[in-house]
């Protein structure tokens, strides 16, 4: 009953989306703004319908209900309850539902915190975002309803794939999608602001702190991902340039320079049309990346071919999105464009680069993924792309990008003196410098691991100078109090981005592995440490079979004990299906990293061992990335409501 | 329109074709791609045997799986599968069906897997094919033009592809389409 219940909610927030997609626009067009408040509401009720239907399906999961079609599919009554519960967004299904729930989640935000805004942008936006439910609520009901029934039970589930089976992979879905539907809202705001006719600072302050945000779940789920598969999959790995991570990843960098460049709207009145487009884009790459992820749209053709239904209705969705919103760009922003000039040597201008740097990038990725799948669809060949085309195409468009972002918060906008600029750089030249002959003297870097490392200095000194600049002197404290929260947010996501850029480098040129075939007593010298194994033992967990090893990691130098390492081996019955658990042991400025392989007592196991240095710095850098980007968000609220406060006051007054 | 109109219709013009691009592309069924061997001698190949397998027709040989085997004046089937794929295992019941109740030869390639996993799968499935070679590496699946596993070639009695199922194979494609051609081939 819950099941149906469910169901029934989802018909719900469907008309509730309908009347929320057509009857807001209407009462825009007309100036009505009784019937303007109508998307609030709608917006509220549809967050309410879709939890509860989101609810339902989590509870079919928790009690294991083998009658409703995706639980027997993805679920076995073996599994840990917590697993149960992340079973409901672990399939094709659920996981469009909790887009669904993520998307009226947003809606209801923008519906209630958006209370400055004016009526018809709210409107607007609200009946946008209708649209989108709209569409993606059609999708689920026709093609893939998760509350559909099996005719015949079956006695238990098929279990999740036990790959799956890990606490990074139960966050990595709901923040990668928090990441993709805030871009929906972006795509709303342009769409809106299209149908407006006019592009305005404030509403680049609006669109903002939502791209913001979007931005900031990004930054987490594809991290998030990242880890898993360093953790998980055994090799010492953390990037494998695939096509699902690339779809993660191109929405990121376009929200990237999306979020650089509404900065010129809001400040400067300039760019629109280019804002209006990155917004259109981004959210078009999102979907692209929902679809991928999920349905195996472009992973695998035969997928897609044994399900046309799916297929065309993914097609279509993507048709009238992508293509109404580029149509309407195409007719209204070439009237829309005007606004403020710029020179060169400024801060709109060191943005301008920042974003054709990161609009390259994306592009390069997207034929990188793209391009193979095409062609295979196409002809049947089968090319690889791989890492060594992103190596070669990608790391070098990163480069000046580092080197300019250092700069450009030291450029006043409008119009800067480069010389001035450079005057104040010489702390970080000097960072840079030490940080180049001490990467040459500890050598094996290689050209591309000492320009990283160099740029990673250069970037966190500047990036940390900027921000001392403005605050420093007489009255430190009260300038340092009265500093507008985004240029914390800024300082601090660039500061990441530096020590992400450093682990990044540091772990590509300084790895140091062994793979060995090691029996009970046997050691091996890596990287200063001398690891050995002691004991390999069955274990059994809640729904796995395991073979577990100790091994224990010394110095080598004093033979003092650093940790002891429990790589496992383990074994899913239900899925048939073995994992490794890699056992890893951080110092912070290094991962000792264990892999346990198959073999036996007499000839001994394959072991791979990895010394993977700065690898925590990606982790840690990803989530103060994502800190900058929810504390600068912030800030644009805060200086919103004391502006209100203000005008209000003035009212008063 | 003019000059200054183009870069905003750039877009909608790269996304237009970008959709065709797609839409052509993948509105090809990868199940109607001919194969490019068709009416011609399958690649030269030579696999070695799957060990320990427990035939359902009792014969012990085990002989590796050579261009030469495919060519005995019979026809027959050459069925690429691996115990690690899903489809295979769906697949599987309607070979032996087709092996028990119409004497047809299956030739089994064994698609870059764990022998021992092989041999669990053929185990709890039924072992109906005639020889099982051990494509490790994957070297003869591309040289097949392999699109996705599993995948079943038919083989006339000289040697020569004669027809290409990608995917796995159905109760209705077996009946109509395959054991005809086997007949027609004899």
């Amino acid at each position: 009953m819950t099941v149906e219940t469910g169901h029934f909610a989802l018909i719900v927030a469907l008309i509730l989306a309908l009347l929320q997609s057509t009857v807001p626009m209407w009462a825009a067009a007309r100036g009505n703004r009784e019937l303007m408040t109508l998307a609030r509401h709608t917006a509220w009720g549809q967050l309410i319908c879709v939890t509860l239907a989101f609810c339902a399906l989590m509870y079919a999961f928790s009690r294991s209900d083998f009658s409703v079609a995706v639980v027997a599919m993805n679920s076995h009554s073996d599994k840990p309850f917590m697993y149960k519960l992340a079973a409901s967004w672990g399939h094709h299904e659920g996981s469009l539902l909790l887009w669904i729930l993520i998307l009226s989640l947003f809606g209801a935000c923008v519906a209630t915190f958006g209370r400055g805004m004016p009526d018809p942008l709210r409107a607007r936006v609200l009946a946008v975002q209708g649209m989108i439910g709209v569409g993606f609520l059609l999708f689920t009901l026709l093609t893939s309803n998760p509350f559909s029934r099996l005719l015949e039970a079956p006695v238990d589930g098929n279990g999740l794939n036990p790959l799956l089976q890990d606490p990074g992979l139960v966050f990595h879905p709901p923040l990668l999608y928090f990441g993709y539907v805030g871009m929906s809202t972006a795509f709303s705001f342009a769409v809106a602001a299209l149908i407006e006719g006019k592009v305005t600072p404030d509403w680049a302050r609006w669109a903002r702190t939502w791209v913001l945000i979007a931005w900031a779940g990004l930054t987490m789920g594809i991290s998030l991902g990242s880890w898993w598969a360093y953790y998980e999959l055994g090799w010492g790995g953390f990037w494998f340039w695939d096509p699902v991570e690339n779809a993660s990843f191109m929405p990121w960098l376009l929200a990237t320079a999306l979020l650089h460049c509404v900065s010129v709207v809001a400040k400067r009145d300039a760019f629109k049309g280019w804002t209006l487009l990155l917004s259109i884009l981004g959210f078009s790459l999102s979907l692209l990346g929902t679809f991928i992820v999920r349905s195996g749209l472009l992973t695998s053709v035969h997928a897609f071919a044994t399900d046309p239904a799916r297929g065309v209705f993914i097609l279509g969705l993507l048709g009238v999105a992508v293509g109404g919103a580029l149509l309407l760009f195409a007719i209204r922003a070439p009237t829309m464009e005007g606004g403020n000039g710029f020179e060169p040597v400024s801060r709109e201008g060191a943005l301008l680069l920042n974003n054709l740097l990161f609009a390259t990038a994306t592009a390069t990725v997207l034929i990188g993924t793209l391009y193979p799948l095409v062609l295979e669809a196409v002809t049947g060949e089968k090319v690889s792309v791989g890492p060594p085309f992103f190596n070669a195409t990608f790391v070098p468009l990163m480069m000046p990008m580092l080197a300019i972002m250092a700069v450009a918060p030291l450029l006043a906008w409008r119009k800067a003196s480069a010389l001035a600029a450079m005057k104040q750089l010489w702390l970080a030249g000097i960072a840079a410098a030490g940080v180049l002959l001490l990467v040459v003297w500890i050598g094996g870097a290689g050209v591309a691991g000492i320009i990283g490392m160099t740029l990673a200095a250069w970037l966190a000194v500047a990036s940390i100078y900027a921000w001392v600049r403005r605050w420093w002197g007489k009255g430190a404290l009260g300038r340092l109090v009265g500093l507008p929260l985004e240029v914390h947010g800024m300082t601090i996501a660039h500061c990441a981005a530096a020590v992400i850029v450093a682990g990044i480098t540091a772990t590509s040129v300084w790895q140091g592995e062994a793979v060995k075939l090691m029996k009970v007593g046997d050691s091996v010298d890596l990287a200063g440490y001398t690891w050995r194994l002691d004991r390999v033992y069955d274990t059994i967990g809640p729904n796995y079979q395991a073979m577990r090893g100790d091994m224990t990691v010394t110095r080598t130098s004093d033979g003092s004990t650093v940790s002891t390492l429990h790589p496992e081996r383990r074994f899913y019955p239900v899925a048939q299906q073995n994992t490794t658990e890699a056992a890893i042991h951080t110092t912070g400025l290094a991962d000792l990293y264990a892999v346990l392989g198959e073999g036996n007592p007499q000839s001994g196991w394959a072991v791979r061992l990895y010394y993977n240095p700065l690898v925590p710095w990606m982790w840690f850098g990803a989530a103060f990335m994502a800190l900058g980007g929810v504390i600068s968000a912030a800030g644009k609220i805060r200086t919103r409501r004391s502006r209100a406060a203000t005008a209000a006051a003035e009212a008063v007054a | 329109m003019s000059l200054k109109r183009l870069p905003y219709i750039l877009p909608l013009l790269i996304f237009a074709g970008i959709g065709v691009y797609l839409w052509i592309g993948l509105g090809h069924d990868p199940r109607i791609l001919p194969s490019a061997l068709l009416n011609k001698p399958a690649p030269e190949f030579n696999l070695p045997p799957l060990q320990g397998r427990a035939r359902l027709d009792g014969k012990s040989e085990e002989l590796p799986l050579t261009t030469a085997s495919l060519a005995t004046g019979k026809p027959m089937l050459v069925n690429f599968f691996a115990s690690w794929c899903g489809p295979c295992q769906v697949e599987h019941p309607i070979l032996n069906d087709m092996a028990k109740a119409h004497d047809v030869i299956i030739q089994g390639v064994n698609y870059k897997d764990d022998p021992r996993r092989a041999l669990i799968f053929l185990g709890q499935l039924g072992d109906t094919y005639d020889r099982v070679g051990r494509d490790q590496d994957g070297r003869v699946a591309i040289d097949f033009g392999v699109y996705g596993i599993p995948e079943t070639f038919v083989v006339d009695g000289k040697g020569r592809i004669q027809y290409r199922h990608p995917g796995p194979l159905s109760p209705e494609i077996a009946q109509n389409t395959i054991l005809p051609l086997l007949e027609s081939l004899k």
